[in-house]
Formats: structure tokens, C-alpha cells, sequence
């Protein structure tokens, strides 16, 4: 695959002259190194789920796709999405905005605490809030059993999780945007009368649209693929709080690999969709940044 | 700015102060014995230095990938860049059945392997597959953008001076891409700690030998022993800590050296 490099391909690279260039055997042998172990590593595993997924030909596809316990898992799935994703954007815009706009004293915990999902186990993101809501151990037991509220094993639960796991994505697509751009625009809109809201929805927002949009998906595709938080919470109950991720699980134990990578493939489409709205939005910033 | 700070303290400080809360009700005799039984000393071996493994990998591909996508051109480089953030983007537990399927004995890339005599399943080896896999985008991630905004004046200035080009780079531009380097390495390493989904299908879960910390805590609750499962989740969580620290650190050291540079 890497033998198509040809030197008439690095003539109009800008640093091409030998002096700050590798030798070409170099260059090929490091190109080819690179695309092997991204096509061994990455490549690969993507194209082995539709694989395993259409082994059995597309009427087995459909069929586990229709199975009623795929169908309430990718609908739990969906609402788990619906609910976590809108909360983690107003506060991803908030958050954002309330750290690269103001300064105030404890910014940088605050940053910090922000990071921390990123660095926590999905197992433990699970764990603290069985601590906190299980009915048998949790903080709130007692109000809860009184009350007759099922967190855990339950809807409530899978989003606290999801949540959590899935908090940092926004802010942090948006924070190195915010700060690029600086003040000043706000500062302008302030002078000429705005109001802060107004400020907010027609200058900081505008200016940060396609950050936020990649935040938004990327997000989303977390939410619906999480695995060890959720897992930890919910149960794992079939047809009730078994979410996509969790019902990849339960078919791929019952040995029921077909149906298991079926659902994988939706979940993948999802991530290579993300990929190319990734790679799309990269290029329009650097479009605009151009012109 | 208030709901910044009522969110973060709801669904971060809160439940994760929780975990040392708990710990602390333990008593210490009970917590140290928690955390210290062999099966959980076992786990701590596989997790942490599989990871580590995994990250040092990780740095030295992640190196070579980094340069060539930001130096070189070749047909099909846009799909391979994008294709770097696959693991991100993939749900773990997707990723743990699909490489399980790969490197199985009968899978593609297993068969290989099995021939030679090499477990790539149920096997250390496994987990240390699932764990490259996850962490590989945070290397060249982190080095992409230093490497793009090397100075060529100096690369120029090296080479005029006579360094011929290994020299160059071992000397020049080595020195200049390591904080990133060492930041994406622990970038990877950290979230090959926490790993869970990616890891448990492919890791065949044997107690003292492929039995991951994350899954010890899983077992621990399935079981309802919740002082095990907390006291564990302590540990991994100032492990966490720790790591989140010193990438902070590094951060600052690697933006001391871009300054230097300019």
C-alpha cells in the first residue's frame, strides 16, 4: 500500500530539499511502518464488525436488529441520550464560558474537577452513585425507600452515569476556542448596550458554532456508547435497563455473536459518522481560517 | 457560572467524595486488607503494568504515525488522520468484541499468532491488545500539533552547520517533541488504568492472572461486598489523581519548552 509513494509526490511539499528531509528509503519505510500498524490496529477491527456482523447474510442482520429486546435496549439507548447529551451542552456552554471569559478565584480547580471524568475508571463513575442511591447501601437509602425510588437498576441511574462520563466533551471542544478568540468582541457588544444574554446568544455563541456542534456529537456518541459506568448501574436487566452497549454484552456471552456484532454496527456507523463530521468541521475551520 | 459550579459539585465532587468518605468509615485494618489480598495485589500487577506497556507502545507508533501524518504525503493520509480517532469515538464494549473476534484462534490476524504458539485471547497478551488500542490516539494527538509547529530555520541551521539528518533529529527536534511525548504517554497510560470495556471480553478474566482492578471493583458490587468495592475504587481514584497531576505538570513543562524555542 505504501509502495504508490513516489518522489514526483513530495515535489510540491514545501520542505522537500535533503538538507531537513529524511532520505527516502526513510520516509517510505516510516510511512509504511505508520499505515501497517494504523490498518493492523484500527482498520482492521472496524471492518471485522460488519464482517462478523453480515456473516449470516442480511435476513439474519434484520431480524436481530427487529428482536424486541434490541429494539427497547436501542430505545433506552436513545432516551438515555435524549435526556444526558441537552443537560451536558447548557452545561458545557457554561461551564466554557464561565472559564475562559471571567476570572475568578479557584478557576484552575475548577478546571481540574472538569478533567477529572477524562481520568476516572467508567467502573468507578458507576460505583459512586450506586454509593449514593443504592437502595440497600446508598446515602439516601432510607429516603428512598420511603419515597418508593429506584435510582439504581433504573432510567435515573444509566443518565447520572452517562452524564458524568460524558461531561467533559462539550467545555472542552469549546474552552481553546473561547480563548482563542478572547474578549475583545464581547467587550465591543457590552459597550454598544447589549445586555449579557444578548451578548451571549449573537457573539459568543456565533463564534463558536462548529465547536460546539463536533462537542455535541462527540458527546452523543459517548453517551450511547458508554459500557462500564452504565454497566455498573444498571442491572443489566433484559428489555428494561439493558442499554445497546449492554445488550452487545448479553448476546456475545449467549454466544450469539451474529446479533451481538449486528448491534455493533450501528454503534460503529455512529462512531465513523462522527469521524467524518470530525474531519468535515476541521476542514470548514481551516476554510475559514484561509480566507 | 453558578450552574458551572452547582453541576460539577452535583455529578463530580459529590459522588466522587463519596468513594473516600466511605473508605474512611472502613477503619484502616479493613481497609488495608481490602486493598492488599493477593487476588487485588494480582490485579493491580496486570493493570498497571499491562497499561504501561501498552503506553510505551503506544508512544513509539504514535511517534511514527505523528510525524508521517504532519510531514509526509501520500494517498489516502486524510482517511488515515481521521482514522486515528476511531478509538475515541468507538464504544469500548464494540471495540472489546471485535478484537477478541480478530485475534481469537480462528480470528483473521489470530490465526497467526495461535500458529506461533502465542495466545492473542483470554491471555495477558490480550489485554495488553484492548489497552493499545484504546490509548493510541493520545500520543498522536499530543505530538501532531508540536510537530507541525517546529521550526524548519532550525532544522535548516543543523543541517548547514553539518548535522546530517539522524543527528538533526536525535539532537534537534527529539528534545523539542518530548514533554509532548511523555504527556501522551501518560495521557494513554491513565486511561488504560481505567479501562473496563474494551478489556473484560478479550481478557478472559482469570483470577490472578488476566483479572483486571476495574473488574475486581464490577465483582466486588455484583457480590454486594460495597467496603471491597470502595476501598479499591480509593485506590484506583488516587491513582488517577496522581496522574492527572503530573499531566498538568508536563502540560506546563511542554508549553515552557514550546516558549523556549520562539
Amino acid at each position: 500500500m505504501a509502495g504508490v509513494i513516489s518522489r514526483k509526490r513530495y515535489d510540491n511539499v514545501p520542505r522537500t530539499d535533503s538538507a531537513i528531509s529524511e532520505p527516502l528509503w526513510v520516509r517510505w519505510l516510516l510511512t509504511s511502518i505508520a499505515i501497517g500498524f494504523l490498518t493492523l490496529f484500527l482498520l482492521i477491527p472496524l471492518v471485522v464488525v460488519f464482517h462478523e456482523a453480515f456473516k449470516k447474510g442480511w435476513e439474519v442482520y434484520l431480524a436481530s436488529l427487529q428482536d424486541a429486546d434490541a429494539v427497547s435496549a436501542i430505545q433506552l439507548t436513545l432516551t438515555v441520550a435524549a435526556i444526558s447529551v441537552p443537560l451536558n451542552i447548557i452545561f458545557g456552554l457554561a461551564a466554557a464560558w464561565a472559564i475562559t471569559k471571567h476570572s475568578f478565584k479557584g478557576k484552575s480547580f475548577l478546571v481540574t474537577l472538569l478533567d477529572l471524568p477524562f481520568a476516572v475508571s467508567p467502573v468507578i463513575a458507576g460505583l459512586v452513585f450506586v454509593l449514593l442511591f443504592s437502595t440497600t447501601h446508598g446515602w439516601f437509602a432510607p429516603f428512598l425507600r420511603e419515597h418508593d425510588l429506584q435510582v439504581i437498576f433504573a432510567l435515573p441511574g444509566i443518565v447520572l452515569a452517562t452524564i458524568l462520563i460524558t461531561l467533559p466533551f462539550v467545555a472542552r471542544e469549546l474552552i481553546p476556542i473561547m480563548e482563542a478568540q478572547g474578549k475583545d468582541e464581547e467587550y465591543a457588544a457590552l459597550t454598544l448596550g447589549a445586555g449579557g444574554w444578548r451578548t451571549f446568544l449573537s457573539v459568543t455563541l456565533p463564534n463558536v458554532k462548529w465547536g460546539l456542534f463536533y462537542g455535541i456529537i462527540l458527546c452523543n456518541a459517548r453517551a450511547m456508547g458508554e459500557f462500564g459506568a452504565v454497566s455498573v448501574v444498571s442491572g443489566n436487566i433484559k428489555g428494561k435497563t439493558s442499554t445497546m452497549p449492554l445488550y452487545i454484552e448479553t448476546l456475545y456471552m449467549e454466544y450469539n455473536g451474529s446479533a451481538a456484532f449486528a448491534l455493533a454496527s450501528l454503534l460503529t456507523l455512529l462512531a465513523v459518522f462522527t469521524l467524518i463530521i470530525k474531519n468535515f468541521i476541521e476542514w470548514r475551520l481551516s476554510k475559514n481560517a484561509h480566507s | 457560572m453558578g450552574i458551572t459550579v452547582t453541576y460539577l459539585t452535583l455529578i463530580v465532587l459529590i459522588p466522587l467524595s463519596a468513594v473516600f468518605i466511605r473508605s474512611s468509615g472502613m477503619g484502616w485494618e479493613a481497609f488495608w486488607a481490602a486493598i492488599s489480598s493477593r487476588q487485588v495485589v494480582a490485579s493491580y500487577k496486570v493493570t498497571f503494568g499491562i497499561a504501561f506497556l501498552a503506553a510505551l507502545t503506544n508512544a513509539v507508533f504514535g511517534l511514527v504515525v505523528a510525524w508521517v501524518l504532519s510531514r509526509y504525503r501520500f494517498p489516502g493520509k486524510k482517511i488515515i488522520d481521521a482514522l486515528v480517532d476511531l478509538p475515541f469515538a468507538l464504544p469500548t464494549a464494540v471495540a472489546g468484541i471485535a478484537l477478541t473476534a480478530l485475534y481469537s484462534r480462528t480470528g483473521w490476524i489470530g490465526q497467526y499468532f495461535y500458529a506461533a504458539g502465542i495466545e492473542t485471547t483470554y491471555s495477558q497478551v490480550g489485554i495488553f491488545i484492548a489497552l493499545t488500542f484504546i490509548g493510541f490516539p493520545f500520543v498522536v494527538r499530543t505530538l501532531q500539533p508540536v510537530i507541525e509547529s517546529l521550526d524548519a530555520d532550525v532544522e535548516e541551521a543543523a543541517a548547514s552547520l553539518g548535522a546530517n539528518r539522524f543527528q538533526t533529529f536525535f539532537q534537534i527536534i527529539f528534545p523539542a517533541l518530548l514533554p509532548a511525548l511523555v504527556t501522551g504517554f501518560a495521557l494513554a497510560f491513565a486511561r488504560a488504568i481505567g479501562e473496563y470495556g474494551s478489556v473484560i471480553f478479550i481478557s478472559g478474566n482469570r483470577p490472578l492472572v488476566t483479572e483486571i482492578t476495574p473488574l475486581i471493583i464490577v465483582k466486588s458490587l455484583e457480590s454486594y461486598r460495597f467496603p471491597q468495592a470502595t476501598a479499591v475504587a480509593c485506590v484506583m481514584l488516587v491513582a488517577s489523581f496522581i496522574l492527572l497531576l503530573i499531566i498538568n505538570l508536563l502540560q506546563r513543562w511542554s508549553e515552557s519548552v514550546g516558549k523556549a524555542r520562539t
